[in-house]
């Protein structure tokens, strides 16, 4: 059925709209500029695919709708009839400067010392308005105390405007629901529970808040100073790695279209910065691969052939550090279903503390280990105590993509006109299964890639045209797939301790699912618990951003799906312009394996090394 | 405690004392929905809360809709300044209230009634479950009606916690939903999605303390009274600087003087109508109609003698809206902590001509971009004390 | 945060009252803040654990509505009306003055003894019978300077003997 279109007037054009279109989709379609600071194209019906009221409670995008004594917000207002629409006039024009005017009147805080300076929609709105702050004056001091420095997320009340996007984000993308509004009137704030630190609250720092926050209220820790105070330190030894979705983002912070990857000239400005290796997070991802395949194998083993239901089916996946901290309070009782590998961040941690540092004769407690992350909960999981098997934090300082592209400006780089350079050994081959990491997905495609290679014994292009498992990618919030195991081979012999042959899985169908945002965790969650069909699968990969870590909460703003989508064609180009696929090709894990972790995945030393466990947080 | 306590003084006879609301509810138990919503269109009843929305269109939008089950909601949270005759309505004329929602339910197809009382009321609770309980067992409510079938309706008291605002339908509605009391978008109206999303009808105590006498009465009746545009009568409360403080009956088309001779104002100097979000009327002004044409109000007279410092009470109303503001829109949260900043300095330092400027502009803003009523009527009664009484200022420093 | 286990059991019988859906958050928190004069942290837990709400919203909510309180009040919260029936009347500085005399304590403060909260409220719709002030939900008005120290009296004398109830 398709409806009518209606015709209506917008500053004297005429234009045909869908019914129920709002009066701000319509205009910015013949492009008319309506200013908005609560509205987020994140936040909408449309983007999120179902009915949610627009809050309109900023009021910035007032416009003159014929017939109507108030000013309407056009974000909220739905054409279902002809209308004669204004978007500028001295009142509307007012209105706007009285209102920044307004939300000036109780920001405290230096511009020019604001992370988000030059990035703020208010203060890009104040100089398109001129606002005028003589008008209802400044605060000359703050009004809310700041955030405790020790927070990974730092919310900073007296530079919030209260327009909710990042309560909205936590709760529609989320499902976390970490902030609410607070107290009436004039006292009206946004607070956590018993307005504790973000540190305290029921938080998973997920960051996805900093990515929507149209001023400098929502910023991460900012580490660049202990990271420059390392690298200008003659004693100590300072690596870097650098996780897939930054490359494929970094370059929006200089200019470039997202969608720019910037990977191999970033190698070159970190070295120009003064670390002194670059490794690739791609190297601990297949690693990660090895380790939860095995677990996974082990398992299904346990599940299929052993009977035994303690083998806590599906696996889910633990490479998202924001995710983990979800299950541990949301869904504590479903932390044994979780896979005890460490993140590939941690996992290359650990080995550059122990494995490289004996190899090239490195002192690790003079180790420096930093790791370029496109996420502000990596900062949480690096702190976590138990993360040190080495006998050293197994990472020191996590870097977001906001916080390395501060550092590249500082030190006077142009990034994208850098010449390229490849990553350091022993952890520098790039690989495309270790970038799709970077999309929500891509865990499961680098998984399955290796998994069904290894069990068949065949190819996965004889499976999946070049290798693309397309049944696993896209943004769909949950998806599922499956596959059934036709023929198997011998088990190769970095997986024989684990199991004897593979003969009971042929004829098994592997069903795989994914969620993406943890508000689609919650669904998949609640679908297990009432035995759906996700309860039937083997293997759930769990990302707690929006589009995967592409979308993380460390990357930069502004997001939305149009950025989103050109960064996950920036990410599988890169995967398929690679040579090397496939974990399992991966020479530098096989090298590993057979130098360092000799027993295999899963074994002893790996164990120690390379897994961990969660706990119930209350 | 005995509601009877508390009982206030009635300046004028009552239509309410004199009506039998169960005559009416008796007769619209005959009556099928659009005879029921002709008679009550035909009488001209207007909402009672103060924004005037004539009673029998909004059932029939709400009888236009075919998702169920629909709401009837009493909005009881009487908390504009100056206003306390649903409180006499609650404690004297319950029956008429609660067979008012009945008929409405029958009206739009609704079995379900809540009957939101703001906390402040909470002495009022247990008579109004008394009324109630009485009333189930008359067969006035619950379960086929008078015996008669296709009438089912029954009515759960819900508390406020203490927010202006929720007078507001939307925001009575989020907070019967059990969130903050937030006013939402103006579209969808509550008829359409109101209370879980399904159509409801909100009405004031009074308008609903009404339905019933004019189904008794005929709608002839209550149209005969008042003005062409404003037809019945309607209940003012008054009080401040007069000598008789009190609820009065008038039909619409009354003015000013006459309450205030009624009342023992006459020397008063002016009067704010409506409350906090009404307007104050000089004494010149006196000769205005109380009205929906003229002074448009929901009932709240407060009255100001010679010697009142009209600034001062510019102030009380705007701390007022200030702490009263959900909160949720920069133009109310922010424009009201402003203008109440600004009365402060200009009672001690006067208003220059940009001030003045500057706050009229703000003043306008917060009328046309607030989100909700409250907001949009938060600068009405600074704005008519400027008006009138500017002279009151000190002089500006020179 | 442990939950005592005497609040679980009256969150859950306000619950099984009120229903458990998010229209009974309302209610709910009303019955709690009645029983203990304000809401604990302890007991906002166990109403976001029993009714599925969010602890942030909880939050939200309770500090949206001025007869809720997070912070810890007196066993009897006197609300006296400020809005302009009421502060215009000639007896209300007196009955102000009085109050906090009497009490020892200024607005928004509550008594060394924890018997009483003194606060300050917007219209309570007893304009006609200024100036009035509420006492938990009791209704007192025309107050003079004379009446306020005597409702207080009653009203220390009930806490007195509620007190040696407990006791006994």
């Amino acid at each position: 059925m398709t409806a009518e279109l209606i015709t209506i007037t917008i500053d004297g054009t005429a234009l045909k709209v869908v019914p129920g279109t709002t009066v701000l989709d319509a205009a910015r379609k013949v492009n008319i500029d309506i200013p908005t600071l609560c509205h987020h194209a994140d936040l909408c019906s449309a983007a999120l695919g179902k009915k949610v009221p627009a809050p309109s409670n900023c009021r910035m995008c007032l416009v003159e709708v014929e017939g109507q004594r108030a000013l309407q917000a056009s974000c909220a207002t739905e054409i279902n009839g002809p209308m004669n629409i204004k978007t500028s006039s001295p009142a509307i024009r007012h209105a706007r400067q009285d209102i920044l005017a307004l939300m000036m009147s109780e920001h405290y805080g230096d511009c020019a010392a604001c992370r988000r300076n030059g990035n703020c929609e208010l203060q890009q709105l104040c100089a398109e308005y001129g606002v005028d702050t003589a008008l209802f004056g400044r605060p000359e001091a703050p009004l809310y105390a700041m955030p405790d420095e020790d927070n990974i997320i730092q919310r900073d009340m007296n530079k919030c405007v209260i327009c909710r996007r990042c309560l909205r984000t936590c709760e529609l993308y989320q499902g976390v629901v970490a902030l609410s509004p607070e107290g009436r009137g004039e006292h009206t704030d946004i607070a956590t529970f018993m307005d504790r630190e973000m540190m305290e609250a029921w938080c998973i720092n997920c960051g996805q808040c900093i990515n929507r926050c149209p001023t400098g209220a929502l910023t991460e820790r900012d580490d660049t100073a202990a990271v420059w105070a390392a690298i200008e330190d003659p004693d100590k030894l300072v690596v870097i790695q650098t996780a897939p979705a930054p490359r494929a983002a970094i370059g929006e912070c200089f200019g470039c279209e997202p969608g720019t990857p910037l990977t191999f000239e970033m190698n070159t400005a970190l070295k120009k910065i003064g670390f002194d290796k670059v490794f690739d997070t791609n190297f601990s991802a297949d690693l990660t691969i090895f380790e939860e395949g095995a677990e996974l194998l082990g398992r299904l083993y346990k599940a299929v052939v052993l009977k035994d239901n303690s083998a806590a089916l599906p696996q889910f996946t633990s490479c998202s550090p924001g995710w983990i901290k979800f299950i541990e309070h949301f869904y504590p009782e479903y932390l044994p279903n979780l896979s005890s590998a460490k993140s590939p961040q941690q996992m290359m941690g650990a080995v550059v503390k122990t494995y490289f540092a004996e190899k090239n004769g490195w002192d690790p407690s003079k180790i420096v280990s930093v790791s370029l992350m496109p996420c502000t909960a990596k900062k949480f999981e690096a702190a976590r105590p138990e993360m040190d098997a080495s006998g050293h934090r197994d990472i020191d300082y996590v870097l977001t993509t906001r916080e390395l592209a501060r550092m590249i400006k500082q030190a006077g780089i142009d990034l994208p006109k850098l010449e390229k350079s490849d990553f350091d050994n022993p952890f520098g081959t790039p690989t495309g299964s270790g970038v799709i990491f970077g999309a929500t997905g891509g865990v499961m495609e680098a998984a399955l890639r290796t998994v069904l290679e290894v069990v068949t014994g065949e190819k996965i292009e004889t499976l999946f045209d070049k290798a693309d498992i397309l049944p696993v990618r896209g943004f769909e919030g949950v998806r599922m797939a499956q596959v059934t195991i036709g023929k198997v081979g011998p088990v190769p012999a970095i997986f024989s301790h684990l199991v004897p042959d593979f003969e009971w899985l042929k004829g098994v169908t592997v069903k795989v699912g994914l969620a993406h945002g943890t508000a689609n965790a919650i669904r998949v969650m609640q679908d297990i618990k009432e035995g759906g069909p996700l309860s039937q699968c083997h293997f759930i990969e769990f990302m707690a951003c929006p589009g995967g870590c592409l979308g993380g909460g460390g990357q930069p703003i502004p997001t939305n799906l149009e950025i989103r989508t050109a960064r996950a064609k920036a990410i599988y180009g890169e995967d398929a312009a690679y040579k090397v696929r496939k974990s399992h090709e991966n020479e530098d894990v096989l090298r590993i394996y057979r130098e360092f972790f000799k027993e295999g995945p899963c074994s002893h030393k790996s164990h120690e090394l390379l897994h961990t466990h969660y706990k119930e947080r209350v | 405690m005995d509601v009877k306590t508390v009982h206030g003084f009635v300046g004028s006879k009552l239509s309410f004392s004199e009506a039998n609301g169960d005559a009416g509810l008796k007769k619209a138990a005959t009556m099928d929905a659009e005879a029921l919503i002709g008679a009550v269109s035909a009488s001209g009843l207007k909402g009672r809360g103060g924004a005037g929305f004539p009673t029998g269109m909004k059932w029939k939008f709400a009888r236009a809709e075919t998702r169920t089950p629909k709401y009837i909601i009493c909005n009881a949270d009487e908390g504009e300044p100056g206003t306390f005759k649903d409180r006499l309505i609650l404690s004297d004329f319950a029956d008429l209230v609660f067979a008012g929602m009945a008929i409405a339910g029958k009206a739009v197809g609704a079995e379900k009634g809540i009957l939101y009382l703001r906390a402040e009321y909470e002495w009022l609770h247990p008579h109004l479950d008394e009324v109630l309980a009485r009333r189930r067992k008359a067969g006035l409510l619950g379960p086929d009606i008078l015996g008669g079938k296709n009438f089912s309706f029954d009515i759960e008291i819900r508390m406020g916690a203490g927010a202006y605002v929720c007078g507001e339908e939307s925001a009575l509605i989020e907070s019967l939903e059990g969130k903050r009391g937030e006013a939402r978008n103006r579209m969808p109206f509550p008829v359409q999605a109101g209370y879980l999303g399904l159509p409801t009808v909100v009405n004031n105590v009074e308008t609903f303390a009404w339905v019933p006498c004019i189904l008794e009465k005929g709608p002839e009746w209550f149209s005969k009274m008042g003005t062409q545009k404003s037809p019945g009568a309607r209940l003012f409360s008054i009080s401040g600087d007069c000598k008789k403080p009190g609820i009065y009956e008038y039909p619409f088309g009354v003015s000013l003087r006459q309450l205030l001779k009624d009342a023992g104002g006459e020397n008063a100097k002016a009067v704010q109508v409506g409350g906090a979000s009404g307007t104050c009327v000089p004494a010149s002004k006196f000769d205005r109609k109380l009205a929906f044409e003229d002074l448009a109000t929901g009932g709240s007279i407060i009255v100001f003698g010679p010697d009142r410092d009209m600034f001062a009470v510019a102030e009380n109303f705007q701390q007022f809206f200030e702490e009263e503001s959900c909160g949720q829109c920069v133009p109310c949260r922010l424009g009201n902590m402003r203008l109440h900043e600004a009365i402060v300095k200009m009672r001690e330092e006067g208003l220059d001509a940009k001030g003045e400027m500057v706050l009229r502009r703000l003043a306008a803003t917060m009328q046309s971009a607030s989100k909700c009523g409250l907001g949009q009527s938060a600068p009405n009664a600074f704005l008519s004390i400027l008006d009138n009484f500017a002279g009151e200022l000190p002089r500006g420093k020179a | 945060m442990d939950v005592p286990s005497h609040l679980q059991s009256e969150v859950k019988q306000l619950v099984s009252v009120h229903g458990r859906d998010r229209t009974a958050l309302l209610p709910v928190l009303r019955g709690l803040n009645k029983s203990h004069s304000y809401l604990s942290e302890a007991a906002m837990l166990c109403v976001s654990k029993e009714l599925g709400v969010p602890r942030a919203e909880v939050y939200g909510v309770a500090t949206f509505y001025s007869f809720f309180s997070v912070e810890p009040r007196g066993k009897y919260v006197i609300r006296l009306c400020r809005t302009i029936s009421c502060a215009m009347n000639g007896t209300y500085h007196p009955v102000v003055a009085a109050l906090i005399e009497e009490l020892g304590v200024a607005f928004g403060e509550t008594t060394a003894d924890g018997v009483f909260t003194l606060e300050q409220t917007a219209c309570i719709g007893l304009c006609d019978q200024a100036p009035a002030m509420l006492v938990n939900d009791d209704v007192h008005v025309k107050l003079t300077k004379e009446s306020v120290r005597a409702i207080l009296g009653e009203y220390r004398r009930k806490a007195a003997a509620g007190e040696k109830v407990k006791s006994a």
